[in-house]
């Protein structure tokens, strides 16, 4: 049996003894044990390093607020979690945990000479030092401070584990299952409703778990839990949920808790998730969050062995295990007390107890003299000693606050501290509750809430059994009251700051352990000008770990306010904001992992693409074939050959992610001139026209080409990303700008499947599978529209073209898309037909000087930057943007304009986004011009080619221009945008 | 996550369903070729970003798909009222920063 282990003591398992590994040395524990109480009982102090000074640490805490004991969990490859509370993993057989920042190990470690250092390290030492020069930072400063400071390494391999997520919803949601919250719940669910009770701890019960001698209503306080946990889980309206933490609180009370389903299982079954996110949106929340002990601040208070008398109560009646043989206590609060005394009674020698205050309750003296406890009141622990361990204590007197001379050293192997209770208001905070300072408890206390929010018990400042749990009855609406046993009494004082004698500049006296910020820092920060909490916060780095301050803040604000010499009530509390307790990232993303981190929309001949080996990118949400490479060919060989085959014969390209509205109505020309910039009125029912749409700011939003099928029905297409979007602009105009149009707009994107075919060829392979529709050049020319039939399928056939051969784009109901495109495939193999993807799509199109929105422009391209002033209806009174054209900007000289860009060597394909300059001789940094937009490799023309934005581009056509890149700077000749075929002659191919 | 009710569905719904749409009551100006440069300008580009009391425009996106509005205060970001578009201008419950 462990050393430190009190047989019948605590609500571990003897029965079930556990082996473990921390730093690679096997120990014993019980279920039941978490790591840490498993290592106290083991005699284990020393359990890490400190953040900034590499000090030994050891526990402070025994649940969540633990600052310290951060340990690296290792559940095997890809499961390695940094930086974890020692002090809420929970023992099983075979666990492994590591200590953290320390090399070689953890009791000899280098870089603890940071510690000599010190003086080096004071507040805001990064803003203040190694700033120059700038290069130092990068390559020498931030290195070395990045291997000598900070938490454990992060993993480096993909998290194996996977996760879940559900939304719930509930009348009442109780965060918190201490002796407030099961009162709530059990008034709450007797009255019917939905309720949920969650806890972060494994076991329902919270505080009544650490202290067992408490009575009532009669019974033992754990009977009385189990009694009531019994009735809890009997009825249906109420959900209990263990290891669940409230994470956050939100708007319309809606709460975020994760809730922990492997991480305390040796081998749990593969499809186990490991953690689940619940969303519970809640009529009511109740929080029932309790409070957490306060540390005091006094010189080298940091050793292993110091901690919350609180803390050391818990292992003791909760994991039967006690931390230490000859324990000290230091306190301004009588709870200190109780501790003390559970430890004397189970036959741990209490060396002393030391009391800031000059008048503790006679109760408590008497009680302690009861047990031979020596009490010295006014009076304070001015240093304490031990390497890896705290070895003794050197304790004073005061006089009227004064400390006197003449240092007593106690010799004791732990120290327990209380400097008074700090409710946990971080959730109440989160909802954005107001918050006030009570001088009574010494905190700041749940105010006016924002939301439907009831705080109950010590988290709202109300302390004592009875009271707490007639609270939380009242909360879920009951109005009954409860007997109970009461505590010997609950006062303390707060001390701003623990006096001492010695001199305070040589101390160090820590405030946050996490981040190693002492007292001294923050009186620093002050000195230096920072008035607002907030500003100390972030340059102190107080409250800033993450533990998010649990154990500081309180602290750190009552050491600045004295230092800024204004009431706590007048410097304020920084913000608290979720999550309460640091969260994986797993659990945020839920499902969202993997193939499932975002929709990929998959058109219908997506699977004839890949059964073809096609190369797919991603456009939008859509994954779309990219080129189709044979027999090994890289992407340029497949796309050479593409374009080829388009150009002398036959490609066949899937164009079915274009964005299609179809707009029917009386109005629906009408409606078409106010928001595209090309007049609608007079285009032919079976004709179709290339339609631009700006913003109201006139720049380019979209671009597309709408066919008119009938006087009162448009099919409009959209590009592929801008699908959503242009239907939302289009909605919103519709409701409520111009509500009397009666007009109807659909989203026909996925319902049409589209296959484009271009080249010479195309006319004749699809000639014979076509009815109802005469495809001659006189009866369908380019830009027509026409409704028939192709192989027996209802089609919409366009003629049109973005390659600049002979097009054709059939639609057909999107479940027929496949089958169409084999049969066109199989009946083309005559003329060679050539599947195509969006590399060669882009490479037709450049070289014919068409445009892709977003990419040849950015948002801030108006039609006559981009060249296409032709598409603006000169007459129409006004469309979208149309006023925004007149602007003083827009018809400045010097905007950015659209033109054709060729290298001087014609084998240099430049890089898309490269810089513009118009001298290449000039300093750096030089001044730029523009930007190329597209740039390809043409094989039909033989060269590359390119679009640029060029500032009064059109006005330098023929001149050279720059394009400096690392290895050289290129040479390029501006010219116009169409590089084949300008008369557009291949379009009407017979 | 907001609870918005729709004015046109009838019905609270959470705010995944719906998309902002910017500051209500800004009327497109019936022949914006009326308008001065500046007047323009101050159409296209000038809004309150009120700290407060907000009138402003939500889309029931992935719902019915229609534009309404809502007071909101941006202080407390509660919605205090939501109504349908073409409806005047509401006055606004009680002082910014209320409890409903």
């Amino acid at each position: 049996m462990n050393t430190f282990r009190r047989p019948g003591r605590g609500r571990t398992h003897p029965e079930k003894e556990l082996r473990f590994s921390f730093d690679s040395k096997v120990y014993t524990g019980y279920e039941g044990d978490t790591l840490a109480s498993a290592l106290i009982a083991n005699g284990v102090h020393l359990v890490g390093r400190s953040f900034k000074y590499h000090r030994p640490r050891g526990f402070i805490g025994a649940g969540s607020e633990e600052a310290n004991a951060l340990v690296a969990f290792d559940r095997g490859p890809g499961r390695k979690t940094p930086n974890v509370r020692a002090t809420t993993i929970e023992l099983f057989e075979g666990l492994v945990a590591h200590s953290q920042n320390n090399w070689p190990d953890v009791k000899f470690d280098v870089a603890a000479m940071n510690d000599m250092f010190s003086v080096f390290f004071p507040a805001g030492f990064y803003n203040k030092t190694f700033m120059w020069p700038k290069s130092f930072w990068d390559k020498v400063y931030e290195p070395a401070i990045r291997r000598l400071a900070g938490l454990g390494p992060a993993p480096t391999q993909p998290d194996k584990d996977h996760y879940a997520s559900t939304y719930g919803h509930c009348e009442i949601l109780i965060a918190g299952a201490g002796p407030a919250g099961i009162a709530a719940a059990l008034a709450a669910s007797d009255a019917g409703g939905r309720v949920i009770l969650a806890d972060e701890q494994v076991e329902l019960g919270g505080s009544l778990l650490s202290v067992p001698q408490a009575v009532i209503e009669g019974m033992p306080a754990w009977q009385w839990l189990e009694n009531s946990l019994e009735i809890l889980r009997a009825r249906e309206n109420v959900r209990l949920m263990p290891r669940t933490t409230v994470i956050g609180y939100y708007h319309d009370n809606f709460l975020g808790l994760v809730e922990r389903l492997t991480d305390h299982e040796r081998s749990p079954a593969a499809e186990l998730p490991r953690e689940c996110l619940h969303r519970i949106r809640a009529g009511r929340a109740v929080l029932a969050t309790g409070a957490i002990e306060r540390p005091l601040v006094f010189a080298d208070n940091d050793r292993p062995g110091i901690m919350l008398a609180s803390a050391a109560q818990t292992y003791l009646n909760r994991y039967g295990v006690v931390v230490g043989d000859n324990v000290a206590v230091f306190t301004s609060h009588d709870s200190a007390y109780e501790a003390a005394f559970d430890l004397s009674d189970a036959n741990v020698r209490i060396a002393a107890i030391i009391d800031l205050r000059e008048g503790v309750p006679e109760a408590l003296l008497e009680e302690a003299n009861n047990r031979g406890i020596d009490v010295t009141t006014s009076a304070v622990v001015t240093g304490t000693s031990g390497r890896h361990r705290v070895r003794q204590i050197c304790v004073n007197t005061m006089k009227n606050g004064v400390v006197e001379g003449g240092a007593k050293t106690i010799i004791c192997d732990a120290v327990l501290v209380s400097g008074g209770w700090t409710p946990s208001v971080h959730l109440f905070s989160h909802s954005k509750g107001q918050l006030k300072w009570c001088q009574r408890v010494g905190a700041y206390l749940p105010d006016a809430p924002n939301e439907n929010t009831l705080c109950v018990g010590a988290c709202n400042g109300t302390f004592g059994l009875s009271n707490v749990l007639e609270e939380g009855a009242k909360a879920g609406g009951d109005g009954r009251t409860y007997k109970t046993s009461e505590p010997l009494s609950g006062t303390g004082e707060i001390f701003q700051s623990v006096p001492t004698d010695r001199d305070q500049t040589r101390i160090k006296a820590f405030v946050d352990f996490q981040n190693d910020v002492t007292d001294k820092d923050i009186k620093l920060a002050v000195r230096e000008g920072f008035r607002s909490i907030e500003h100390v916060k972030r340059y102190t780095t107080n409250g800033m770990a993450t533990d998010q301050g649990k154990t500081s803040n309180l602290n750190a604000l009552q050491i600045a306010s004295k230092a800024i010499n204004r009431p706590i009530e007048q410097v304020g509390l920084t913000t608290f904001r979720p999550p309460y307790t640091p969260t994986t990232f797993g659990a945020v993303l839920g499902y969202r992992d993997g193939d499932s981190f975002e929709v990929t929309r998959k058109t219908s001949v997506d699977m004839w693409a890949e059964e073809n080996a096609a190369v797919f990118e991603p456009v939008g949400l859509w994954r779309r074939a990219r080129y189709f490479p044979r027999n090994g060919e890289d992407m340029q060989t497949a796309v050479n050959r593409e374009s080829a085959a388009t150009r002398h014969s036959l490609g066949i390209f899937d164009a079915s992610t274009l964005g299609k509205i179809e707009i029917v109505g009386p109005d629906a020309a009408e409606f078409l001139n106010r928001m595209y910039t090309n007049p609608w009125t007079k285009l032919a029912a079976g004709r179709c026209r290339y339609g631009l749409l700006l913003g109201e700011d006139g720049y380019i939003t979209d671009d597309g080409v709408i066919g008119r099928l009938a006087d009162d029905r448009f099919h409009v297409t959209t590009t592929t990303g801008g699908a959503p979007r242009v239907l939302a602009m289009m909605e919103d105009f519709l409701q409520t700008e111009w509500p009397s149009l009666d007009v109807w707009l659909t989203s026909v994107t996925e319902q049409w499947a589209v296959i484009a075919l271009n080249g010479p060829n195309a006319r004749k392979l699809i000639e014979p599978f076509v009815d109802g529709i005469d495809l001659s050049l006189k009866a369908f020319p380019h830009m027509a529209v026409k409704e028939g039939k192709i192989c027996g399928i209802e089609t919409r056939l366009f003629r049109v073209s973005f390659s600049g051969e002979l097009g054709f784009e059939i639609n057909v109901p999107a479940h027929f898309g496949r089958a169409l495109w084999e049969t066109l495939y199989k009946a083309g193999e005559q003329f060679d037909i050539t599947p195509y993807g969006t590399e060669t799509m882009h490479v037709l199109r450049a070289e014919k000087g068409f445009i892709i929105v977003g990419q040849d422009t950015d948002g801030t391209v108006t039609p006559d930057d981009a060249g296409m002033s032709w598409a603006i209806g000169k007459k129409k009174p006004d469309f979208v943007g149309k006023r925004s054209l007149a602007r003083p900007d827009l018809v400045a000289s010097g905007r950015k304009q659209l033109v054709g860009l060729f290298t001087e060597d014609p084998e240099i394909v430049l890089q898309e986004g490269a810089q513009i300059v118009a001298d290449r001789d000039q300093p750096i940094p030089m001044h730029m011009i523009g930007h190329v937009t597209s740039s390809y490799w043409s094989s039909t023309l033989g060269r590359s080619i390119a679009m640029a934005l060029v500032k009064d581009g059109r006005t330098l056509n023929g001149t050279n221009v720059f394009v400096p890149m690392p290895e050289q700077t290129h040479v390029a000749k501006i010219g116009g945008t169409v590089s084949y075929d300008p008369e557009g002659a291949r379009l009407d191919v017979v | 996550m907001l609870l918005i009710r729709c004015p046109y569905c009838e019905e609270e719904r959470p705010e995944v369903e719906f998309s902002y749409a910017g500051e209500a009551h800004i009327a497109r100006p019936a022949d914006p070729s009326q308008l001065n440069d500046e007047q323009w300008a101050e159409y296209l580009f000038i809004r309150t970003n009120a700290r407060g009391i907000h009138y402003e425009r939500w889309c029931h996106r992935h719902g019915c798909a229609r534009y309404f509005n809502a007071v909101r205060d941006t202080v407390t970001d509660k919605l205090q009222m939501t109504y349908k578009a073409g409806e005047p201008k509401p006055d606004a419950i009680g002082p910014s920063g209320g409890d409903k």
